[in-house]
This record gives C-alpha cells, structure tokens and sequence, in this order.
C-alpha cells in the first residue's frame, strides 16, 4: 500500500437539478480493495462512472496515480471496468472479446494471443475462446468481463455490482475468487456494491454513500463496530435504536430515566441516539446475571416476544419505556428464554455508540 | 390427496408420442388458420399474376400488338441482351446503388441524432421524418421539378456560386436528387429502430477499453446496427431500381430507366411478351440480391 491510486477532491455531480454526487473527499491507496457501499441512486455509480471517464465531475478533481483527468475520455485512463450487466459485445468471441482492449491498443498479434490465454485461464475458461456470450452461462460472462478488463493489466479495475446478476451461492464463490484475484495481481480494486454482506467480506476499506454523500470510509470491523451515523448503523447490519440523552462523556440517559455507559461523541444535554447490535446484548437470569461494573451495562426487563430463527433466537425485550432486540446463538451454553420471562439485559459500554441526531 | 394423485397419473399415462403429435398437428392448424387471409392475398394479387406474367413472357407479339399465346417461345428472353435494353438496367442499377449510398450516408447520422436524443425530441424529430408522406408522392415529386427547373431556386444558387447554365431536370442528376429524397425515410427508419434499440453501455465499454469514439464505432455501433442498415438499403435500393415516378417526372428520354422502359412496352409499343420477360426477370434478379444479401448481412449483424 504505497502510494494512492485514485484521489477524489471535492467531487460534486449534478444532472440538471438533481444532485447526484455530493463534495466527496475519498483517498484510495495501490493495490487496496475498496468498496462503495450504499442503497440505490446513493451515487455510488456515478462516482465510479466517474473514476472510469464515462461521466465529467460538475465540479471538483480526479486523479488517477498522481494525474489529473479533467476531461480525459475512457480510453485514455489507465483503468478498466466491469460492468454491471457486462456489457459484453454480443457479435463477438469470447476470445475476440477479451483481446478488444489489447487490439485497440495497438498490441503486437502474437501478444495479444499469449495474454488472452492468460486471462482466459486465470478466470477458469480455456476452451471457451471460439463461444459467443449467449452461448455462456452468467457466472461465465461475468468471468469474460473480469478477463477482458484484466486482461490489460490496468493499475485500478472498476467494478459496478459485478456479482448482482448471479444467484446466491455462485456469488459467495465469486466473492472469494474475487479477492484471491485481487490480492494475487496486487491491482487496486473499486468495487461498487448494494450487498453490505459482500462489502464486509471482500474489502479492505469500505466508504459507505447516501444521498450523494460518502458518510463513513474506514476497514469493515470499523464500520460495523463504530458506525458514525444512524445511516451507517442502520444500513449495515441490524441495531437497536434508542432515543437518548448525553448526561456527560460516556453516559447517556434513556427515556425511562435510567443512565447508561455508551460512547459518546457530542456534549452533555444534547440529544442522541443509541445504537446497539442485538448480537452484542446478553440476556440473563434475574440474579445470575454479573452485576453492572464500570464497562458493562445490565437493566432489568421483561421478554415479550421470542422470534425462531434457526441459528439464532431474537427476543424483544421490554426495558421501561423502551424496547431492545437481542440476538442469542441456538448454541449450547447459551440460555433460552419464554415470553413473559423476567430477565436481565446485558451489554458492554462499548457496544453502544450514542449517534448524533 | 391420494384419489387426487390416482386420477393424475390416469391423465398422463394416456399421453403418448401419437397424442402428442396430434397437439402438435392442431397448433399448426390454428396457427395457419392466422395466416390465412395474408396467404390468399398474396397469392390472389401477386403469386397469380406473376404467374400470368410469367406465361406471357413466352408469347409472340402480332403485328398489330395483340400477344399470341400458345405458340412459345425465347425471343423476349434473348431481346434481353440487346445493348439499349442493357443501357437502360445499367443506369438504373447505377442509379438505385448511388440512390442507396447517398441514403445511407445521410440517414445513419440523422438516425443516430435522433435516436440519441431525449424521449420527447426523438418523437418529434420522428414524426417529422414521416410529414413527407402525408402529401401524395406525385405532388412532392412534381415540386421537385419547380426546385430543379432552369429557373428554379437551385439552379438560381448554382448560377450565382458560378455553375454555367446548370442543368438540373431531365438529368441523371435530377433523378438521383429526386430518388433520394423520395427514400430517404425508408433509410431513416429502419436505422433508427435499430440504433434505437442498442445497448449503450456496450459503447461505454468499448471506450473504457481504449477505443477512440470512431473506433467505437466501428467495431461495436455499426456492427450492432447492421440490421438497420441491411434493411434501410433493402428498403431503398429495389424500389429506386424499378422507380418509374421520378424518372418520369424529372428525367428526359436519354435518362430512361426500368420503370418506364417497362411501362412503354405494355403502352406505348404494346409488346406485351417483351416487358413480362423483362419484369420477370428483374424479379428473379432482386429475389435472389436480396436472399443473398441478406444472408450475409445477418451474419455481419
């Protein structure tokens, strides 16, 4: 991780009156695995268009390896992109597909070749080279994208929902296949992606955007562990909101009245919001459960509603005026409990992070 | 449930390869039964009489220009060869590929224009291509020959930039000018659809992998629009080829082609067998140019 890769200064794209892309800073080292992360029409799209040349920033700069690119076109970036549907040219080969770049790159014929075999082999194709797109399966076109982006070696590979098309489990493949890929050529990856789940497990850094904004960069435990926003909590996992009041640094009144430890990031008085991941809150025995120290949080409360899930239990607990969802593992070692049962809830006070707003 | 999975079973045994043909014989009974009414046109007003035509070819033309059947013969086939009649299928194969050519060269990019405009400039721009035909074709071709005349507009403009006396009517440049313009939207639609219909974002990855935009072009707008363009230049190249309006309003007699040629021979000469066989064989010639032509372009396409 040397130097940085790709730079955003202030990047803002406007469509007419629709703001698609807001001031976004973002910094992206050599050879890192990024991800955008974010619900539809957040501009994650748009800033990888963006990044690839297919759209102009309405104002603010991109830099790709220290250059400038202004209105430099697409052919003239030292990226490649994978495409959302692949985009792949339906009147050609998979081989002609694949050397397209090369080809348009005035590589010598006998080179071209050698390094379509190449990339044919690293995504698992050989002997597919004479077939037409249609005549592949989905998973075999997004691996001719893959190979036909790759296949020109560029310093960072754009990739826009690569794996959305394809069902479940061969996208679970592809995550893993994608990383190893990506960590055994050491190329910059920018992946764009809806699927928080895909973030998390492919990324090195992930930034998450909404309306236009990116909202948080940092590695994935970050993100998930220490969401800075609502948002961030809110679309990445599951979380408990709470609707709190700053007391003072590292405690927080809830709306029975009770105070809490959390983390705390705005002065005492003002209003927040605590987030806790139902997978991080305990419930225990009136009695059994270890007495509320320094760094844990316990109150007592009450179940009222227990949901199967398989793997897992959820139980809404009832806490005075509020209700917490916990999550326990249907393991054995970890208590069950009934509707109705008194219980104690317990989590640490670094699991809570008390959000502005 | 077990009754239900009994009376299943009873239904499919019975379905063997001959039932199963016989739902197949049946689909194909209604779906002839669509086809119907377009199949008996066809043959009532064209297959009929083309083949009357075709009889009439081996005919003999009287003296006093009544056909004589029954006695048949080739002489209209070998008349055929003759160099004023080779002439004239000449100037009009001429005629219908520049036709062509100067149609698509204009109607590829307007079509591209339009089809890359918003939805509700593409509609206008389209209905705009179609104004032309709510005025009749005679009436707009008739107008071409006050634009082309010695004192027309155009030939005003081509005095003034220094054209000595330009002559634009009864010309093969006249034709050609009035063809085109009665073409242009057969070029223009199909073109359009097929632009229209393209994927975009495989232009995108094109230039994402260093093609220039003519590049781009080339190797992915073009090759993917090539059933627009095979069928623009269908649309446009057989009717210029046997085009009797134009030439016959804006050509003069050393400008002849097929069209009036063949219309002289059942009016003026009354020599019945000779234009069957010319007719006919015009037919078989674009009948097959166009199998041909077609085959091919589908594989480019």
């Amino acid at each position: 991780m040397s130097g940085v890769a790709v730079e955003l200064t202030a990047v803002s794209k406007r469509f007419g009156e629709v703001a698609a892309v807001r001031e976004v800073d973002l910094e992206i080292c050599d050879g890192e695995f990024f991800s955008l992360l974010g619900p539809s029409g957040c501009g994650k799209t748009t800033t990888l268009r963006m990044i690839a040349g297919l759209e102009f920033p309405t104002e603010g700069s991109v830099r790709i390896c220290g250059q400038e690119m202004g209105l430099r076109p697409p052919n003239k970036r030292p990226v490649n992109t994978v495409f959302q549907s692949y985009a792949l040219f339906p009147h050609m080969t998979v081989f002609r597909n694949v050397a397209f770049g090369l080809e348009m790159s005035k590589v010598p014929t006998t080179q071209i070749a050698e390094r379509v075999k190449a990339a044919v082999d690293l995504v698992r194709l050989s002997g597919m080279e004479k077939r037409k797109p249609a005549q592949l399966s989905g998973g075999q076109q997004q691996r001719v994208a893959l190979a036909r982006a790759l296949v020109n070696q560029p310093r960072v590979l754009l990739l826009d929902e690569p794996l959305g098309a394809l069902d479940l489990k061969l996208r679970q493949a592809m995550q893993v296949e994608l990383k190893d890929l990506q960590q055994r050529l050491g190329i910059t990856f920018i992946y764009v992606t809806h699927d928080q789940e895909e973030a998390l497990t492919m990324s090195d850094r992930i930034g998450v955007m909404h309306e236009g904004r990116l909202l948080q960069v940092g590695p994935p435990e970050e993100i998930y562990e220490h969401p800075r926003t609502r948002f961030v909590a809110d679309f990445i996992g599951e979380t408990n909101f709470v609707a709190v009041t700053v007391v003072g640094p590292g405690r927080v009144r809830l709306p029975g009245g009770e105070v809490v430890q959390a983390l705390t990031h705005s002065p005492a008085g003002t209003a927040a919001t605590l987030a806790v991941r139902p997978e991080k809150v305990c419930l225990a025995r009136p009695g059994a459960a270890p007495a509320a120290g320094p760094e844990v949080n316990c109150l007592e409360g009450v179940v009222r509603r227990r949901v199967y899930l398989g793997n897992s239990l959820y139980y809404h607990v009832e806490l005075g005026a509020t209700t917490m969802r916990a999550r326990l593992e249907n393991a054995p070692g970890v208590g069950q409990f009934a509707e109705g049962d008194p219980v104690c809830v317990v989590w640490e006070a670094g699991s809570g992070e008390a959000l502005e707003g | 449930m077990a009754g239900k999975r009994r009376a299943l079973s009873e239904t499919d045994a019975p379905v063997t390869p001959d039932l199963e043909r016989s739902a197949i014989r049946a689909e194909s009974r209604r779906g002839f039964l669509l086809a119907l009414p377009g199949y008996a046109y066809l043959v009532i007003f064209f297959a009929v009489p083309m083949l009357i035509i075709f009889v009439y070819s081996f005919g003999t033309r009287t003296a006093t220009g009544k056909t004589l059947l029954g006695e048949w013969n080739l002489d209209s086939y070998q008349r055929l060869f003759n160099h004023f009649v080779l002439g004239i299928l000449w100037r009009s194969l001429a005629l219908a590929l520049a036709t062509t050519v100067i149609s698509l060269l204009v109607a590829y990019p307007f079509a591209y224009y339009i089809a890359t405009r918003g939805p509700r400039l593409r509609g206008l721009l389209m209905v705009l291509v179609m104004v032309p035909f709510w005025t009749n074709f005679l009436v707009r071709t008739y107008a071409w020959r006050l634009i082309l005349g010695r004192n027309g507009p155009l030939a005003a403009v081509l005095g003034f930039i220094g054209v000595n006396e330009p002559r634009l009517l009864f010309t093969n440049a006249g034709i050609l000018i009035g063809l085109v313009y009665g073409h242009l939207p057969f070029m223009v639609l199909p073109l359009y659809a097929s632009i229209e219909r393209l994927d975009w974002s495989l232009v995108e990855a094109a230039r994402d992998l260093y093609a220039n935009g003519w590049k781009a072009f080339r190797k992915v707008t073009l090759p993917l629009s090539m059933a627009g363009v095979v069928g623009g230049t269908i649309l446009t190249f057989i009717p210029a080829f046997g085009a009797y309006i134009e030439p016959e309003l804006l050509g003069g007699a050393q400008t002849m082609m097929l069209g009036s040629f063949i219309q002289k021979q059942y009016y003026a000469v009354s020599d019945w067998p000779f234009g069957s066989a010319l007719s006919f064989v015009i037919m078989a010639l674009m009948l097959v140019g166009t199998i041909i032509y077609f085959r091919r372009g589908g594989r480019t396409a």
